[in-house]
């Protein structure tokens, strides 16, 4: 099974939903890796002929089955970045009652929901579902660099390469966790990484 | 009276001090033997003659070297500064609400003549003389925000209000405990304080949104905070947290008395004509534990306060590790004779210390 159960957190941190089929002429699904499993979820004949299916599929093989629905428009993109160009030019012909399907990792959901946002769609408009990984994108609060696809805590920055802690703050902005160097009072006194959720 | 301004360093060699004036002012935070989280609001409308609370904008002797250690830190990180584009037009009235709050307080070192939109503004201590357009960003060498509060002590925060709700839209935050405007910036009231422990269930930001939200023009409020900082350092901000952070094992039984700070922020909060956003200042104090120990009165209580803090709060606030040794120094200065009521130091009627 597909779904994480997040546990209880502070209130900067994103809560996921569960997607449903809505009414409307148009919809865009954005989906990577186990998020496909969600779209099979809820996937119709009669949906899928007035969607747009934008796939990422991070090392997965769900592909030929999301093929197998027979969207209006089907799109796999190597990375979020690669398809980001392409999700924007979709979104500027947006009508008000699109409706916006983000399922899959917390990364990509996060920072899809920003163009989302940024063209003007209410967030009604939008629905998400986590799927698949746990993995967070984080944020150096010293040097500012996102590391993506984050699973354990303490972690290194890719950027400046100091060890970070993982904090429980979310900015929908950034769409990314908050990381801080975790020897700041002690260096080198580094302790030993573990899943984010252990 | 006129202020002598000091020259003097919040960071490497630290020669920030404060006069016998300042200490005697100092806004210590603790009312009575203990603390625990309130919503704490009270208007700002004036205090006691001489004291931080009289003016809408203290002035005190750092004013000067204040505004040097501000340029420093945004000349390192341009972050600091940061405002969405709908928030100019409430930095046009944070302009405004300053340059003549200041005129009035302090004839004798601000002056504001306005005619129509043409504006002259004379900041005798820092030394400017400038004449601009009222709400023409082309004639201010930076956005109204950043101009106004490159010449005003405290952090501040501008935030608009939607949807029964307050946005942290737009902020100068240089002299912060601990967080960051960059990653902070678009969150709304309870977004950004998600990281505070215990007091979410206790219901204090529910209430303070539902006070703040209702804050009228002409109507400002005042709050106090406060937590620990080892070394009059302005700049503890999660973005040098990787270099300031070592500083904190510094201490020792020897130079705890001046190295250790009981850093307190005076927010308060006036709503905006235009833009009805919602301006807070937060404007941090530093004194010295030596310093602090010259009243009585406050040598006893922050003994007891430090001692009986929640431990989740000593380390929310960034001390747990070194509580012991602030209250080794401490006890020195606690006989466990009662405190009068109240902040203030109560110098002509509180007993020496017995011991």
């Amino acid at each position: 099974m597909s779904k994480f159960e997040f546990p209880k957190s502070i209130a900067s941190r994103p809560v996921w939903g569960t997607l449903e089929p809505r009414q409307g002429e148009h919809h865009l699904m954005i989906a990577d890796a186990e998020g496909a499993e969600a779209v099979l979820d809820i996937a119709t004949p009669d949906l899928m002929a007035k969607t747009h299916l934008i796939y990422i599929p991070k090392g997965t093989d769900y592909v030929e089955r999301l093929q197998a629905l027979n969207p209006a428009q089907f799109y796999e993109g190597p990375s979020y970045e690669a398809a980001l160009q392409r999700i924007r030019r979709v979104l500027e012909d947006a009508h008000m009652g699109l409706q916006v399907y983000l399922t899959g990792t917390e990364g990509m959901m996060g920072q899809a929901m920003n163009e989302v946002m940024t063209v003007g769609l209410p967030h009604t408009a939008i629905q998400t579902e986590h799927r698949g990984s746990a993995a967070r994108r984080m944020q150096c609060v010293h040097c500012k660099g996102i590391t993506e696809d984050v699973e354990v805590d303490p972690f290194v920055c890719s950027h400046c390469g100091l060890n970070l802690f993982v904090r429980d703050h979310y900015s929908r902005r950034l769409a990314a966790y908050q990381g801080v160097r975790v020897d700041a009072e002690d260096h080198g006194n580094l302790p030993e990484p573990k899943g984010i959720y252990e | 009276m006129t202020i002598q301004f000091n020259d003097e360093s919040f960071r490497d060699d630290y020669t920030f001090h404060n006069s016998d004036w300042a200490i005697k002012r100092f806004p210590f935070p603790f009312h009575e033997d203990s603390y625990m989280y309130s919503v704490n609001m009270e208007q700002h409308k004036g205090g006691p003659e001489g004291s931080v609370y009289e003016m809408r904008f203290d002035v005190d002797e750092h004013y000067v070297s204040e505004m040097k250690d501000r340029a420093l830190v945004l000349d390192q990180d341009p972050l600091r500064c940061q405002s969405l584009p709908h928030m100019t037009l409430a930095g046009w009235d944070l302009l405004e609400l300053i340059m003549v709050s200041k005129s009035e307080d302090y004839p004798d070192l601000f002056e504001l003549h306005r005619n129509g939109n043409q504006w002259r503004w004379i900041n005798k201590p820092m030394g400017i003389d400038h004449s601009f357009t009222f709400m023409d960003e082309t004639t201010l060498p930076y956005g109204p925000m950043e101009y106004i509060t490159r010449q005003a002590q405290g952090d501040f925060v501008v935030l608009d209000q939607r949807d029964e709700m307050l946005w942290m839209d737009a902020g100068m935050v240089t002299t912060q405990a601990d967080w960051s405007l960059d990653f902070d910036i678009g969150m709304n009231f309870f977004e950004w304080h998600a990281p505070v422990p215990k007091a979410h269930e206790m219901g204090i930001f529910k209430r303070a949104l539902k006070f703040l939200l209702n804050i009228q023009q002409g109507a400002p409020a005042r709050r106090l905070n406060w937590t620990m900082t080892v070394n009059p350092l302005l700049d503890t901000s999660p973005e040098n947290y990787h270099q300031w952070g070592i500083q904190k094992t510094t201490l020792t039984p020897e130079n705890i008395g001046h190295k250790q700070h009981l850093r307190v922020e005076l927010q308060t909060f006036f709503r905006l004509p235009r833009s009805n956003a919602l301006v807070f200042p937060i404007r941090c104090y530093l004194c010295s534990f030596q310093d602090l120990m010259t009243a009585p009165k406050w040598g006893r209580r922050l003994h007891r306060v430090i001692r009986d803090l929640p431990d989740e709060l000593a380390t929310y606030k960034g001390f747990i590790d070194n509580r012991p040794m602030m209250l080794d120094y401490l006890s020195q200065f606690d006989d466990g004779l009662p405190t009068s009521a109240g902040v203030w130091p109560d110098l002509e009627t509180e007993p020496p210390l017995a011991k």
